[in-house]
C-alpha cells in the first residue's frame, strides 16, 4: 500500500485557506492512484504531528504544498513529522531542485519519501502558464503580453525569491511572452511598480501563492492600483496606468497544481500506473 | 445464514486453525475439532460439518465479517469497529479493565436493534445491513448526539464521508471551527449505512487523528509531549512559549483544553512529573500534547505575561466591579447570545455595557491612573 500525505499551512482564522488543499487532494483521491491520500496541516487539524500515524500503508509520500524551500519544508516539516536523521543538504539542493529523500520517521514503522515542495516543481513553470491563457481566455497567450510572476519576498529565509526568479526565468525561455519579470511584495522589484518593468500594453500577473487570501486578494491588488478598495472588487483586466493587467488568483488554486503533485510522487518511485500518462497536455491529469 | 462462500473461507482458514471471538475450528486427521464458548470440543467429520455449523452460524458469520470484511489486524480501525460494538481488542485489555466486552451472541442480539456508542459529539450505531438473515455484514450511522431523538427523515442525510468535512467547518452560528475536537459540532445531519471503512473516514473528518491516539493509548503506547518539552520544539515567531511561566500555563489548560472548549481528554503535563491542578477532562480520545492553537495563543500569552503589573486607581461603585466581573463572564462562557436585548439586571447586558462606557471611559477606555508609590 502507498499513501500522500499532503503538508499544507492551514489557518486558524481562515476557513478558505485549506480548500486548494483539499481540492488537490479530492482530485488526486478519484484517481485512485494512492490507497490513501491524507491532508496535514500547520495550522488546522490533523496537525502536521498525528497525520502519518492515521495512515495504514507502508509507504507514504509526504508532499509540501508550499511555494519553496525553505523554513517551513526544511525546518517545520521535518521535525514535527519527526523525521530521523533529517538534514536538509540530503536534499541536494541548489534552492529550487529538491526532489525527494528517503526517511523513516520516530512514531511509525513507515518509509517516508519526502519530497520538495510543489512551487519549486518544473511542472509547475506550466502551471502559471496555463494561468495566463485562462485568465486571457486565449490559449496562445504571449505576443505582445508580459507576464509578471509574483512573490511574498523575504521571509524567514532567502529561498522564496529564488522559486520565483527561477520560474520566471524558465518562462522568459521559452520566448512566448513579450517580457517577463519576478516581482515582489515586499522587496525590489516591487509589485507596486509593476507598470515600470513592461512595455507591452497587457500584463498577467500571476502570484505564486498557494492560497487567496489577504495577499493575493487585498494586498497586491490595492498595491498595483487595480482597485481603491479590494472589497469593491476590480476588473480583469484592469486598466493601470495606459496598461492593462490581467491579474489572476493565486496559482495555487490551479487545478493543474494536483498533476505537480502526482509529479512530486512519480519523481520520488510512488506507482501511479498510467494516472500520469493518461493527463500528459493540457487537459489535467486530475481535476474536471 | 451461514452461506457457501463463507463455509469455503472458514474451511481454507481451518486449515490453519481457527480461534476467533469464541469460535475454535481446527482440522484434524479425522475430520475437524469444533468448539464454542456454548459447546464443548468435539470431532466432527466433513459431511456433517455444515450441519453443525448450522447452530453457531453467528460464530461463522461474525469470523467472517471480521476476517474477512474488516481484516486489518491490529489497525485502529479495526479496534475502533470492535470497540463500536462492545467486542474484545486484542493486546488492549490489560489497559482498560473497567470494560466487560460482550459475547458473539450477545452482540448478535443487540444488533439488531443496532448498538450505539458516543465518540465525542457523535453517535454512532452499528446494525446488521439484513435484519432478516443476518450475514455477519455490518453498517454503520453516525449523527449529532443531540439528533438522537430526531427522525432521520429531518435530518439532511449523506453516504459520502467527505461531507463531513463540510459539517465540521462551521458552528451552528456558521462561525469557522479551527478547534475540530471543540464541543461546537453542528447538528441536523445523518450519516447512513456507512462501511466499516467509510465510518473510519468520516469520524477522521470529524475529529482527525482521534481515533489513531484512542488505539495508541489502549494499547499503553500513546507518546505523550508535555508542555515544556513542546514548547521547547518551537521557532520561528514560537520560540518564545517556552518562557511561559508555570502558573500561566496552569491558566492556558483551565482557558483552553477544559471539556467545555474541548473533547480530548488532556494527557500532557507541564512536565512528565509535574501534573497540571486544571482537571484534564472525561474524553473518549486523549490529547497526547499541546495543539496548534494552544501553541499560539501561548505566544501571545508568553507576551503579555513578559508585562510588569501595575496598581491603578479608578473610581467604580460595587456594582460597578461586579458588572466588569459579569463581562468577562459572559464572554468567557460565550453567553453573550443568550443575554436578553431588554434585560437591564445582567450585567453583561448590552445597554449596561453601554452605559458604563458612557460613565466611566476615557479616550483611551476605563479612566485609570497609575497608583503613586
Amino acid at each position: 500500500m502507498q499513501a500522500l500525505v499532503i503538508a499544507a499551512h492551514g489557518s486558524h482564522l481562515n476557513p478558505n485557506a485549506s480548500d486548494p488543499t483539499y481540492a488537490h487532494a479530492d482530485a488526486i483521491r478519484e484517481t485512485g492512484a494512492f490507497d490513501e491520500v491524507r491532508e496535514v496541516f500547520w495550522k488546522e487539524e490533523p496537525h502536521f504531528r498525528e497525520g502519518i500515524r492515521t495512515l495504514e500503508a507502508e509507504e507514504v509520500f509526504v508532499v509540501p504544498l508550499f511555494i519553496s524551500e525553505g523554513y517551513f519544508t526544511e525546518q517545520v516539516i521535518p521535525r514535527e513529522l519527526r523525521f530521523e536523521a533529517w538534514d536538509p543538504e540530503l536534499w541536494e539542493s541548489d534552492g529550487t531542485s529538491a526532489s525527494t529523500v528517503t526517511l523513516e520517521a520516530t512514531d511509525v514503522e513507515k518509509t517516508i519519501q519526502y519530497c520538495g515542495p510543489v512551487g519549486t516543481h518544473d511542472a509547475m513553470t506550466d502551471v502559471i502558464v496555463k494561468r495566463a491563457e485562462s485568465t486571457t481566455g486565449d490559449p496562445d497567450v504571449g505576443d505582445r503580453f508580459g507576464l509578471a510572476v509574483v512573490g511574498h519576498g523575504t521571509e524567514r529565509n532567502d529561498t522564496s525569491a529564488e522559486a520565483i526568479e527561477y520560474h520566471a526565468r524558465r518562462i522568459d525561455d521559452l520566448d512566448r511572452f513579450e517580457a517577463v519579470e519576478a516581482l515582489y511584495m515586499d522587496e525590489e522589484p516591487e509589485v507596486d511598480d509593476v507598470t515600470d518593468y513592461f512595455e507591452s500594453e497587457d500584463i498577467v500577473v500571476v502570484p505564486l501563492f498557494i492560497a487567496d487570501g489577504y495577499h493575493t486578494q487585498e494586498d497586491i491588488p490595492e498595491d498595483m492600483g487595480l482597485t481603491d478598495d479590494y472589497r469593491l472588487g476590480w476588473d480583469v483586466p484592469a486598466e493601470v496606468d495606459g496598461h492593462r493587467i490581467w491579474y489572476t488568483g493565486a496559482v495555487g488554486t490551479e487545478e493543474l497544481v494536483a498533476d505537480v503533485i502526482l509529479e512530486r510522487t512519480a519523481d520520488a518511485g510512488a506507482d501511479l500506473g498510467d494516472v500520469i500518462e493518461a493527463g500528459r497536455g493540457d487537459t489535467p491529469i486530475v481535476g474536471d | 445464514m451461514v452461506g457457501r462462500i463463507q463455509t469455503e473461507a472458514l474451511l481454507e482458514a481451518a486449515s490453519e486453525g481457527i480461534d476467533f471471538d469464541g469460535l475454535r475450528l481446527e482440522e484434524d486427521v479425522e475430520g475437524y475439532l469444533l468448539e464454542t464458548p456454548e459447546r464443548d470440543r468435539m470431532l466432527i467429520d466433513e459431511d456433517g460439518l455444515m450441519d453443525a455449523l448450522e447452530p453457531i452460524e453467528a460464530y461463522v458469520t461474525n469470523w467472517a465479517y471480521w476476517q474477512r470484511s474488516v481484516s486489518g489486524d491490529g489497525t485502529a480501525r479495526r479496534a475502533f469497529l470492535r470497540w463500536c460494538e462492545h467486542a474484545p481488542i486484542p493486546d488492549t485489555e490489560a489497559a482498560n479493565p473497567t470494560e466487560e466486552p460482550l459475547s458473539v451472541p450477545e452482540r448478535y442480539d443487540a444488533l439488531r436493534d443496532g448498538i450505539d456508542r458516543t465518540w465525542g459529539q457523535l453517535a454512532i450505531t452499528t446494525r446488521f445491513v439484513d435484519l432478516d438473515e443476518p450475514d455477519g455484514e455490518r453498517v454503520y450511522d453516525c449523527w449529532h448526539v443531540d439528533d438522537a431523538d430526531t427522525d432521520v427523515a429531518d435530518l439532511e442525510v449523506y453516504d459520502e464521508p467527505r461531507a463531513a468535512r463540510e459539517i465540521a467547518t462551521t458552528d451552528a452560528d456558521g462561525r469557522y471551527r479551527p478547534l475540530k475536537t471543540a464541543p461546537t459540532l453542528d447538528s441536523g445531519w445523518a450519516f447512513t449505512g456507512l462501511s466499516g471503512s467509510e465510518l473510519l473516514e468520516t469520524v477522521e473528518y470529524f475529529y482527525p487523528a482521534t481515533t489513531a491516539n484512542w488505539h495508541r493509548e489502549r494499547r499503553g503506547d500513546l507518546d505523550v509531549d508535555h508542555w515544556l518539552e513542546t514548547a521547547t520544539r518551537q521557532t520561528g515567531i514560537y520560540d518564545v512559549v517556552d518562557e511561559l511561566p508555570r502558573e500561566a500555563v496552569e491558566w492556558m489548560a483551565e482557558a483552553c483544553c477544559v471539556d467545555s472548549q474541548c473533547l480530548r481528554r488532556r494527557e500532557w503535563h507541564y512536565e512528565e512529573d509535574d501534573e497540571l491542578d486544571v482537571p484534564s477532562g472525561e474524553g473518549t480520545f486523549p490529547c497526547r500534547e499541546p495543539c496548534s492553537l494552544v501553541i499560539a495563543a501561548a505566544r501571545k500569552w508568553t507576551d503579555l505575561e513578559s508585562e510588569t503589573e501595575t496598581t491603578y486607581e479608578l473610581e467604580l461603585t460595587r456594582s460597578e466591579l461586579n458588572q466588569l466581573s459579569a463581562l468577562i463572564d459572559a464572554v468567557a462562557d460565550d453567553r453573550l447570545e443568550e443575554i436578553r436585548e431588554a434585560d437591564i439586571y445582567e450585567g453583561a447586558n448590552r445597554y449596561r455595557a453601554r452605559y458604563l462606557r458612557a460613565k466611566r471611559f476615557g479616550e483611551d477606555g476605563l479612566d485609570a491612573r497609575e497608583r503613586e508609590h
